[in-house]
């Protein structure tokens, strides 16, 4: 049965109440904060976690609550566990703990893809406007991005005028992609389009296993029906939905945010930032926006550097405003402008509690409501703006934002920023804690920085890893959980995979943790890197850990991850990449989409934490064993953060021996035969 | 440390850039936009440019346009501390370093035009030491042996070594390897180039120590020659920037050293040489670069001793090349063979008009022959004196089970440039009118007339010992026999000539492949049928099939010619097979005998280009000697870069000189009697032969009714020749069918 529970001392029941800050997080800034949150007496879920501890039977996905006749809960017996006892264990049904597990589990799928793919979706249609001209706030800015990923909805991006080839308008261009991708979501037969970006073999696996989704919401949808009471009762029948749905975030949903993100708003190339709380500054207006969506955040962007509300912020008497992100809406923000971090998913409540902050402005996903009851013991105005996403709870106010009159939206959220700045209180505490950070690796941008204009190319990261300099790549992600201490499990994994020469690709509040701890820096490579790795790092002038964006921007790792196999010499498909990613503190139910797109990509992927398939045996198996056999890749489950960096290394070195690199290979000297043996 | 390499290289783009901007500025101000700018004599235009951004730069003002570019490529500094990946950058900053270097270089041929020499040779005596640009006939030339190997590669030399000495030893190793040296700029004043000289090493085209210029900038001369041989022998688009370099990183084996201090402007051109996977390797303490990819193995290594850089170097770039190694007391390889023993250096002299010389490669019985067996009849250098002269007889005698009499011209072929590899020692003609030089420092060495005799021994086992046995080398100094020996060797040369003239396509059903230019120009396959030798002149149908003997995996395979689908235009169904595969798919049927329809395809390395002339109703050719236009309204060169690298484009057709008499000459599209143009020094190459082909065709005078440029280089200006004379072309049936 897996430790849930793992960081607290046993303290007697009357202290429980109070955590102790110095065992709950180590990121320094945290740490005064909640001391902070103590003196002023603000209850935080750090608390929380101290003193509500999670069900056994639902962590460990074997509680079935879909019909009114349950929950059904099915505890794995010690007995049942050690084969002593057949496993007889089943609902009012007869419902299996596969079913109920596998059950629970598509539903954790199906939300989380929802998640990203609604949010995909307010992209496409926001896209979709733009390119029609039907909102002025919106532009069509990255036209190189738009002819690159035309050709995959297969929109021409040339016509014929006569005999001669010519560009076509971008805006023609745009408004058909804009068409192409918004129907992904309302596809009911066919493939999506983007699935023929994954290497080949990859493309044909899924063929012929019948899993490329057909259309997103349709297997949301889905998902959501074969769950029901009395429907699909077999758990690999199950996972294999799980896939569809999964691979219709991965390889869709989030992927169409991200290219159409990018053309509206630029594709990140590197650049610097700056993170953690100590960004807020006393004298400055202190803006917070939080949440997911790159619509709501870029025009606040926007709003909050024009002159009319920078004169505004100083007729209040400060010297200026501070916007500054938190969770992945920071990460769309910082990769695109350099907007500084104010810090991850576990430290919302806690910059409300510097004093400092006169608005947090959220859309959606991971905003915990208790920043509402928090917002209350401060000055801090906390806005909602998305009709999807309202919060009842304590003064929240609503400012609804539209895309088309996004910019007047903007300005009012910031207005109502502004004139809160006199109603700071004064015990204001803003921590000093702030990392320099250089982010910005979208795909597109390693490859330019692997050869600059001319010569760029996966190339060379493809032979350093061939040579060995480089042991492989880890995509490590995903979020913060308040049952695991803040940031460790983070930086353990990303620390023991540089030293071990393991290359990391990083998004979400891994990502945060990171740039906290100044692993975003390219002097971190001579710190924490082998030789190998410093070396390579040195030679290009980056991090070891490179930033590639938001949560649903990992589907810029599935697109590195493609181009890699292109590159050539690391096998023919992404399951033959010394590769491996996790998520060790993971909390959110896009973790676990995201997690079953990665698996059905060919990725060994493990999770930190808990996984709620534990009181399935049969299921978990299916998961852990069998996908491998099916996808290349599979599920896992490693709690204790060196042991998993440990288990990635030795999938990566597995890996490289079926490659034929694990040995140091002689150089090879050209003649002209050879020269003329080469491909064309 | 890279970050201290990108940190000063990118500075140094800034300041090449600015410079250039500067130059350009005033050179346009005195000069005005639309004064011409170019290199000498090339369809490359200024070829960097040309083959990365496909522009092509014509004046002062094109250029503007390219300084632009070149100064947005510009990345921004790089900061100390928590710096943003600055490889791309540094590669960038190269690029546009290079770009304004070419367009300095090119404005210097306006303002400066007396500081290169256009030329092939320097000329030292009268300080006409630098080169610069070399034009497309020295390219296509040397170019050539890049493709087929006898070059592998180049080293790329910036500055000066230590010494002259030094200098002089590190370019004979080059030498010894068959590598070219191009070299450029200077440090503090010395360049290595001068150093050579006062070393009294020959530098230029012919001894492959190519002195490009004194000045950094000249690096853009070695980089514009490369990215030429991926135009021209690669078939890559100007333009298509990714496959130009790629061609340079995987094709052409180049690679820089730098002597002496690297500085700001050096460190960019250097990161902009990585773009074409050309690494640095530095005799001083530079920071390094070692992870591979953009080049094949390390970027930047430092801090190498000059007796290691040049074998440090070759590996660094991942070249194979062995050392010729022959037991005589001379350096050998190819790079000498354009070396010249002038009269000033003369020792001692044999045939060449003043004395008779005759060379003879001739089978024997196994039991006549005693392998490396050497011997001297006669004087040899040590009993005359200096400046003497003596006839001479070299007779190779060869035995063993595979050797044919076929055989024997092949060899006899060889005797040229093995004993030119040599150096001090130089070679001319063959045959009987064969021509050695002895230089006098070859004699200080201690080189005796029986060293021709090992040269030949080992050298010929070297190439050719799966067709032979044993080889013993008889050397005659004695006039009588000299003479006798003549006698008879043409007796033998007047047989074996008849039977390759008179050998035809129909008498044989195997024809030879040669796929030797695939190294250069992947798609590139040539037939060789008796009558229709390798375009590049160099093989013919008897000697690719020796070399497939020689060796029966090599480039040269025997082709079944199959099912006959056309004898007028020459097209056999085998051939078609064989070509489909070898060409990777590219090329699926070929013909023999037209120009017109589905020609044989070019890889660039052909001696003459034919053309159709339409208002003539004839045909043109051209050979690669001739600089000037033609009717066709283009250039040699431009022609070879229409239709090189492995394309068939109806119209035009890459040939051998000697294809021109042979019999099925474009027969399909009328044959020879089509001629209507051809550059007088062709005309005169030829003529006796020529002159019997026309006979053979009953127009005994048709050399004289084919146009040269004496009469016209456009089709108007010829047609009134062909008219008076009554050229039978125009009497023909349409040739545009
Ligand atoms: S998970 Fe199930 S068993 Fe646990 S508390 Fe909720 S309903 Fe009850
Ligand atoms: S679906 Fe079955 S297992 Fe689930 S609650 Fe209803 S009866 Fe129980
Ligand atoms: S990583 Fe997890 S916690 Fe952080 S923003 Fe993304 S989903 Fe939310
Ligand atoms: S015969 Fe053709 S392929 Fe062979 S060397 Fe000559 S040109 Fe090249």
């Amino acid at each position: 049965m897996a430790e849930i529970v793992k960081k607290k001392d046993e303290a007697p029941e009357k202290a429980a109440k109070l955590v102790n800050p110095d065992s709950v997080s180590v990121d320094p800034a945290t740490i005064i904060m909640l001391k902070k949150a103590q003196r002023d007496g603000i209850e935080t879920i750090f608390d929380r976690a101290e003193t509500m501890k999670p069900c056994n039977i639902g962590a460990e996905g074997i509680c079935c609550k879909n019909c009114a006749q349950g929950p059904c809960r099915l505890p794995l017996t010690k007995k049942i566990k050690d084969g002593l006892e057949p496993d007889k264990r089943m609902g009012l049904c007869g419902a299996t703990p596969e079913t109920i597990a596998a059950r629970n589990f598509a539903r954790m799928v199906a939300s989380g893809a929802a998640a990203h793919s609604d949010h995909g979706r307010g992209i496409a249609q926001v896209f979709l406007a733009a390119a029609r001209k039907e909102t002025g706030d919106y532009q069509i800015k990255d036209t190189r991005k738009l002819l690159q990923i035309a050709p995959d909805f297969g929109v021409a991006t040339t016509v014929m005028d006569g005999d001669v080839e010519k560009q076509r308008s971008i805006d023609e261009i745009a408004v058909e992609v804009g068409q192409k991708a918004l129907a992904e979501w309302g596809k009911q037969n066919g493939e999506i389009v983007y699935a023929k970006r994954a290497p080949k073999p990859r493309y044909d696996l899924w063929k012929k296993l019948d899993v490329i989704p057909r259309g997103i919401d349709r297997e949301i949808v889905e998902i959501m029906h074969r769950t029901h009471m009395g429907v699909d009762q077999d758990y690999e029948n199950i996972t294999k939905q799980c896939t569809r749905a999964a691979l219709a975030d991965g390889w869709a949903g989030s992927m169409i945010a991200t290219d159409l993100s990018d053309v509206m708003f630029g594709t990140p190339y590197p650049l610097h930032g700056e993170i953690n709380l100590g960004v807020l500054k006393q004298d400055h207006v202190n803006m917070i926006v939080h949440g997911h969506d790159p619509l709501l955040s870029e025009m606040i962007v926007v709003a909050a550097q024009s002159k009319d509300m920078l004169d505004y912020a100083k007729g209040k008497g400060a010297k200026g405003i501070v916007l500054a992100g938190m969770c992945c809406t920071a990460n769309e923000i910082l990769v695109r402008h350099g907007m500084p971090i104010a810090g991850n998913y576990l430290q919302q409540e806690l910059a409300i509690i510097t004093g400092a902050v006169d608005a947090m402005v959220v859309d959606v996903q991971c905003v915990m409501e208790n920043l509402a009851n928090v917002a209350m013991c401060y000055h801090t105005k906390l806005i909602t703006t998305d009709p999807r996403a309202k919060i009842i709870s304590g003064e929240t106010v609503h400012i609804e934002f539209d895309e088309h009159h996004a910019f007047e939206d903007a300005k009012k959220i910031v207005m109502t920023a502004i004139d809160n700045f006199t109603n700071r209180r004064a015990d204001v505490l803003i921590p000093k804690q702030k990392e320099q950070m250089v982010v910005g690796f979208s795909y597109e941008a390693i490859n330019y920085h692997l050869g600059g204009t001319f010569r760029g190319s996966y190339t060379p990261l493809n032979d350093n890893i061939i040579n060995g300099r480089i042991r492989g790549i880890g995509g490590v992600v995903g979020c913060n959980n308040a049952r695991t201490m803040h940031d460790s499990a983070h930086l353990i994994v990303v620390k023991e995979l540089l030293k071990n020469d393991v290359i990391v690709l990083t998004t979400g509040c891994n990502a945060m943790a990171c740039g906290k701890a100044g692993l975003l820096t390219p002097d971190a490579a001579q710190v924490y890197c082998g030789p190998g790795l410093a070396e390579v790092c040195e030679t290009v002038g980056i991090p070891p850990v490179l930033h590639m964006g938001s949560c649903v921007d990992n589907s810029r790792i599935l697109m590195a991850a493609t181009e890699v196999v292109k590159a050539g010499g690391l096998g023919k498909d992404i399951s033959d990449l010394p590769a491996a990613g996790c998520a060790p503190e993971w909390m959110s139910e896009k973790a676990i989409s995201i997690g079953q797109y990665f698996v059905a990509s060919g990725v060994y992927t493990l999770f930190g934490v808990m996984l709620p398939v534990t009181g399935a045996p049969k299921f978990q198996k299916h998961l852990f064993e069998d996908m491998e056999g099916i996808y290349g890749g599979k599920w896992d489950l490693v709690e204790d953060p060196y042991e998993m960096a440990a288990k990635m290394i030795a999938h990566i070195d597995l890996k490289r021996k079926a490659l034929g690199i694990d040995k140091a290979r002689d150089r090879v000297l050209m003649d002209m035969a050879d020269r003329r043996a080469m491909e064309a | 440390m890279s970050r201290l390499v990108a940190f000063a290289a990118i500075q140094g783009g800034y300041n090449i850039v600015s410079k250039a901007e500067g130059t350009l500025k005033r050179a346009i101000e005195e000069y005005g936009p639309d004064k011409k700018l170019e290199f000498p004599n090339t369809a490359y235009y200024l070829p960097i440019i040309y083959s990365i951004l496909g522009i092509p730069v014509k004046t002062l003002g094109d250029a503007t346009g390219v300084m632009e570019i070149t100064r947005k490529l510009l990345p921004a500094h790089i900061k100390g501390k928590n710096h943003l990946p600055y490889l791309g950058p540094l590669l960038d900053a190269g690029m546009a370093a290079l770009f304004a270097e070419e367009i300095v270089e090119a404005v210097r041929y306006i303002t400066n035009p007396d500081f290169y020499y256009v030329s092939e040779e320097c000329d030292p005596e009268n300080g006409k030491i630098w080169l610069g640009a070399a034009e497309d006939t020295v390219f296509r030339k040397r170019g050539v042996e890049f493709v087929d190997g006898t070059a592998p590669g180049f080293a790329a030399i910036v500055g000066a070594a230590p010494t002259p000495e030094i200098a002089k030893n590190i370019a004979e190793e080059y030498q010894k390897r068959n590598l070219y040296v191009f070299m450029c700029a200077n440090q503090n004043g010395t360049t290595f180039t001068e150093q050579l000289i006062q070393a009294g090493v020959q530098v230029g085209w012919n001894t492959r120590l190519v002195p490009f210029s004194p000045e950094i900038n000249g690096a853009v001369f070695a980089l514009g020659f490369a990215n030429r041989a991926a135009m021209a022998f690669g078939g890559i688009k100007p333009g298509d920037y990714k496959n130009i370099l790629l061609y340079n990183k995987d094709r052409v084996f180049a690679f820089v050293n730098a002597f002496g201090d690297v500085n700001a402007e050096w460190a960019v051109n250097a990161a902009g040489c990585v773009n074409w996977g050309f690494p640095t390797i530095a005799d001083t303490d530079i920071p390094e670069i070692l992870p591979t990819g953009v080049c094949t193995y390390e970027h930047v290594v430092g801090n190498v001793a000059h007796e290691d850089i040049v074998n440090r170097s070759i590996e660094i770039r991942g070249l194979k090349v062995t050392v010729a190694t022959i037991d005589i007391p001379l350096a050998y390889g190819a790079a000498f063979e354009g070396e010249r023993v002038r009269k000033d250096d003369l020792y001692l002299e044999l045939g060449g008009g003043k004395t008779q010389a005759v060379e003879w490669v001739t089978m024997k019985g196994m039991n006549e022959v005693e392998d490396g067996k050497v011997e001297l009849f006669g004087p040899d250098v040590a009993d005359v004196k200096p400046g003497s002269r003596l006839p001479l007889a070299i007779v190779v005698e060869v035995a063993g089970r595979n050797f044919q009499e076929d055989f024997e011209p092949i060899l006899e072929r060889q005797i040229h440039h093995l004993i030119n590899y040599a150096q001090g020692i130089m070679h001319i003609g063959q045959r009987d009118i064969s021509w050695v030089r002895v230089s006098k420092q070859a004699v200080e060495k201690g080189f005796s007339l029986k060293h021709i005799g090992t040269i030949l021994h080992g050298k010929l086992h070297q190439d050719f010992g799966s067709v032979f046995d044993k080889v013993q080398v008889k050397l005659y100094t004695e006039k009588d026999k000299v003479d006798e020996l003549t006698a008879t060797a043409r007796k033998i040369y007047q047989t074996r000539d008849q039977r390759v003239e008179t050998m035809t396509d129909e008498a044989v059903e195997t024809y030879y492949s040669c796929t030797l230019c695939q190294s250069f120009a992947p798609t590139h396959v040539c037939m060789v049928s008796p009558e229709r030798t390798g375009l590049c002149g160099a093989y013919n149908w008897m000697d690719c099939r020796a070399s497939y003997q020689i060796n029966p995996t090599g480039p040269n395979q025997p082709v079944e010619k199959g099912e006959c689908l056309n004898p007028v235009l020459g097209n056999w169904k085998g051939v078609n097979d064989f070509v489909y595969k070898a060409s990777r798919q590219k090329v699926s049927s070929y013909n023999f005998y037209s120009l017109m329809q589905e020609p044989m395809s070019t890889c660039g390395c052909c001696e003459c280009i034919a053309a159709v002339l339409p208002t003539c109703n004839g045909v043109m050719t051209v050979n690669r000697d001739y600089t000037g236009e033609t009717p066709s309204g283009m250039k040699f060169t431009t022609l070879a870069g229409v239709m090189g690298g492995g394309a068939s484009s109806p119209g035009f057709v890459g040939h051998s000189k000697y294809n021109i008499i042979q019999g099925k000459y474009i027969l399909g599209d009328g044959g020879l009697l089509r001629m209507v143009w051809m550059p007088k020094i062709l005309k005169e190459e030829l003529k006796e032969k020529l002159i019997k082909r026309g006979e053979a065709l009953g127009y005994p005078n048709l050399i004289d009714m084919i146009a040269d440029e004496t009469v016209g280089i456009t089709e108007e200006a010829i047609m009134p020749f062909l008219q008076e004379k009554g050229h039978p072309a125009l009497s023909m049936p349409p040739i545009t069918g």
